[in-house]
C-alpha cells in the first residue's frame, strides 16, 4: 500500500512518485491532486495501478494522474501515459474495454427558465428515442458490409447518412474518424455485437443530461463554443458498446501470449502489451480505430436523437432549440501524437484512460474558431450535481500530456451505493431538486448516486489551479436518462 | 453467501467496477461457483422451458486463463446470444478446460458485464481447496 509520506509535494497541486520508488519504474508518477483527493484514494489501488502503469516498456516521462482519479483494473482510471512510438507498446487495457467512451455537448438557444414546463415531455422524449439499459438494441440495424463502413469511416458515415453536419465533423475530435482503422482485425463476435447497438446509450454510468448553463466564467470562449447563460444543453455520455468491450477482451486475451514472445515482464497481466511496431501491436492499433470510430457514429446517432426530441419538443414555440454541436471528446483512446519532450518534439502513442484529451490554444487539430481558446474539455459531474466545460492550456501540453480530468470520479462502491441508496428515494430527492429522471433501472440508478462521487467542483478547483484548464462554463442539470 | 461453505463466492468492495470472490474445494468447483457468482451479480436469468445444451472447450498455458476465457463465453452469451447458462459440469485436463454447459433463453439481465479481467488474477491453493477474486468491468 503505498502511503502518503512515498508521494513528494513538486508543486501546489502535484504530487511525485519518484521512478526511484520501485526497481521496475521506468519513468516517475505524477498526481494532480489536493491533499484532501489524494487522502480519498489512498485507501484504493489506484496509486500502485499508476505505478504498475510506469512499467510499461518504452514509457516516455512521467505517467500522469488526473484528480478524479479511482482505482480500476490493471491501469487506474484518471491515467495518462505515454509510449515512445513505434517502438514502445500499445496497451489495450490502459486504454480499456469500453474504447473511445467519450462526451459530446450541444447547445442549445433555448432559455431553461421559459421551457420549464417542456422539460418533462423533453426527458420523456429522450428515453424513447435514445435506447438505453441492459439489451437494448439501437436505433440503426446495419449488415455487415454497412457495420464495416462505418468502422473505417466513423461519424463521416453518419454525415453522409444525413445524421451529422459539416460542423459535427469539425466539432469531434479527430473530425469524428481515426485513419488506419483495419476492419479485418475485428472479430467475427466483435462484428456481431455492433450490428444492432448503433444509436444506443447501453447502461452503467452512461447518460444523457440536458443541463442548464448555470455560469458563464470566460465569456470569449464560451461565445466561441456556442454556450449562452441560462440555455438549454445536453450531454451525452457513451461508448463503442459491445463491439468496443469485445475488440479490447479479444486484444486483453491474445496479447498474454505476445508478453511472453516479446519477453516483457509485468507487474499485472491485466495491462498485457505489444510492440506499436509488431504485427501484434499493429493489429490492435488498427481494431481498436476501427472500434473508436463506432463510438464516434454512435454518439452521433445518439445527437441525432437528441435534436429529434429537442424540435418535436421545442420547434414553434421557442427560440434557438436547434442544437448545435460544441464538441466530442473521448477519454479512453490511445492515439499517435506529437509531444515536446525535452524541447524535442517526439511521436508518442498516449494512453488516456479516464482521462480527457485537453490540448491548449494553437495545437493542430482543432477547428479554427478554438484555435485561440483551445479546445472544450467536457468534464460531467455525477447526475445531482454540476458538470463543467473548461478549456484546454498550452500548461496541459507540457506537463500532462495535454490531458485533463474527465468527471468527478467514483469514491464508494458500486456494492456500497447499492445497499446504502434506495433507486426510489434517489429519484424523488432529484425530482424535488429540479431533476426530471428517466431510468431503466432503479438500482442501477441507486449505482450512480451523486454521493458516490467526488465532489466535481473540488476536481476541477485542483486542475484550473495545476493551470492543465481553465474554467468556461459550469452547467447544472434539469434532466436526465440513464439505462 | 456463507464463507464457511465448502464452495461459494462473495461480492468485494470496488470503487468503480465489480469484484468476487470464490472459493471451492477443488478447481472444477472453482470454475463453476465464479460463474454462479458472476451470474449472481449480473442477475441473469434463464427463462423456463426448453434447456440449451452446449460444450466449451480451451486450451491455455494457465488455469487463470481458462477461467477468464470461461467467464467471457458467459458474457458474450448473454450479451450477443441472448442465453443465461446456470449449470456446469467443469472437468479440467492439464491444460485443456472442457466446460458442459446448460442454460436456456435469457428472462432477465439486470447488469451488463462488459468484460472479466485479468487484474490481480490469481487462483491460490487454501487449506480448504482454491479461492480467486476476480475483476470485472461493468
Amino acid at each position: 500500500m503505498i502511503r502518503l509520506q512515498d508521494l513528494t509535494l513538486i508543486h501546489p497541486h502535484e504530487w511525485e512518485i519518484p521512478q526511484s520508488f520501485r526497481a521496475d519504474m521506468r519513468g516517475p508518477v505524477r498526481i494532480f491532486a489536493t491533499r484532501a483527493l489524494l487522502e480519498q484514494v489512498l485507501g484504493d489501488q489506484s496509486l500502485e495501478q499508476a505505478v504498475n502503469a510506469a512499467t510499461l516498456p518504452g514509457l516516455v516521462g512521467a505517467v500522469v494522474v488526473m484528480p478524479d482519479m479511482h482505482q480500476g483494473y490493471g491501469f487506474p482510471i484518471g491515467g495518462v501515459a505515454a509510449t515512445a512510438f513505434p517502438q514502445g507498446v500499445v496497451s489495450p487495457g490502459a486504454i480499456g474495454y469500453d474504447i473511445n467512451c467519450g462526451v459530446r455537448l450541444l447547445a442549445s438557444g433555448v432559455e431553461a427558465d421559459a421551457a420549464r414546463d417542456d422539460l418533462s415531455d423533453l426527458a420523456t422524449r429522450l428515453d424513447r428515442y435514445c435506447p438505453s439499459g441492459v439489451g437494448r438494441a439501437g436505433v440503426v440495424e446495419v449488415n455487415l458490409p454497412e457495420l464495416d463502413r462505418i468502422l473505417r469511416e466513423g461519424a463521416r458515415w453518419a454525415q453522409k447518412k444525413g445524421y451529422a453536419s459539416e460542423n459535427d465533423l469539425a466539432r469531434t475530435e479527430e473530425g469524428g474518424c481515426l485513419d488506419g482503422a483495419r476492419l479485418e482485425k475485428v472479430s467475427e463476435r466483435a462484428h456481431k455485437r455492433g450490428r444492432d447497438q448503433l444509436g444506443s446509450l447501453g447502461a452503467g454510468n452512461h447518460f444523457i443530461e440536458v443541463d442548464r448553463v448555470e455560469a458563464i466564467y470566460d465569456p470569449a470562449a464560451a461565445a466561441a463554443y456556442g454556450l449562452r447563460e441560462g440555455c438549454l444543453a445536453v450531454q451525452i455520455h457513451c461508448g463503442s458498446r459491445g463491439l468496443g468491450h469485445q475488440v479490447c477482451t479479444d486484444y486483453v486475451e491474445a496479447f498474454q501470449d505476445a508478453v511472453r514472445r516479446y519477453g516483457i515482464e509485468l507487474p499485472d497481466r491485466e495491462l498485457v502489451c505489444a510492440p506499436m511496431d509488431s504485427p501484434e501491436g499493429q493489429a490492435y492499433l488498427g481494431a481498436m480505430r476501427a472500434a473508436a470510430n463506432f463510438a464516434f457514429a454512435n454518439r452521433q446517432l445518439l445527437a441525432h436523437s437528441a435534436r429529434r426530441a429537442f424540435e418535436e419538443t421545442f420547434a414553434g414555440q421557442h427560440r434557438g432549440w436547434q442544437l448545435v454541436q460544441v464538441y466530442d471528446i473521448c477519454h479512453n483512446m490511445g492515439k499517435v501524437e506529437t509531444h515536446l519532450v525535452d524541447g524535442a518534439a517526439v511521436k508518442v502513442c498516449v494512453h488516456r484512460k479516464g482521462a480527457t484529451r485537453a490540448f491548449g490554444p494553437g495545437a493542430p487539430g482543432l477547428p479554427p474558431e478554438y484555435r485561440k481558446t483551445g479546445q472544450p474539455v467536457l468534464v460531467p459531474g455525477s447526475m445531482g450535481t454540476a458538470s463543467w466545460v473548461l478549456a484546454g492550456t498550452e500548461t496541459s501540453m507540457s506537463v500532462a500530456w495535454g490531458s485533463c480530468c474527465h468527471g468527478a470520479g467514483r469514491t464508494m462502491s458500486r456494492a456500497r451505493a447499492k445497499h446504502e441508496i434506495h433507486g426510489e428515494a434517489l429519484r424523488a430527492e432529484l425530482e424535488h431538486d429540479g431533476i426530471r429522471v428517466r431510468a431503466g433501472s432503479l438500482p442501477g440508478l441507486a449505482e450512480e448516486a451523486p454521493s458516490a462521487y467526488k465532489d466535481v467542483d473540488a476536481v476541477v478547483e485542483t486542475v484550473v489551479a495545476a493551470g492543465i484548464a481553465r474554467k468556461v462554463a459550469r452547467l447544472r442539470p434539469v434532466a436526465v436518462v440513464k439505462g | 453467501m456463507d464463507s464457511t461453505q465448502a464452495s461459494g463466492f462473495e461480492e468485494l468492495p470496488h470503487t468503480a467496477d465489480w469484484a468476487l470472490r470464490a472459493w471451492a474445494l477443488d478447481l472444477e468447483g472453482l470454475f463453476a461457483e465464479s460463474a454462479r457468482g458472476m451470474i449472481a451479480l449480473s442477475g441473469a436469468q434463464p427463462a423456463a422451458g426448453p434447456r440449451l445444451e452446449r460444450t466449451f472447450r480451451s486450451r491455455a498455458h494457465d488455469p487463470e486463463s481458462l477461467l477468464v476465457r470461461f467467464l467471457t463465453e458467459l458474457v458474450y452469451a448473454a450479451d450477443e446470444e441472448r442465453l443465461a447458462f446456470d449449470r456446469f459440469k467443469v472437468h479440467l485436463n492439464g491444460d485443456l478446460l472442457e466446460v458442459q454447459m446448460s442454460g436456456a433463453p435469457l428472462q432477465s439481465l439486470t447488469k451488463v458485464i462488459k468484460a472479466v479481467t485479468y487484474h490481480n488474477l490469481q487462483i491460490r491453493a487454501t487449506q480448504r481447496g482454491f479461492e480467486v477474486e476476480i475483476v470485472f468491468d461493468v
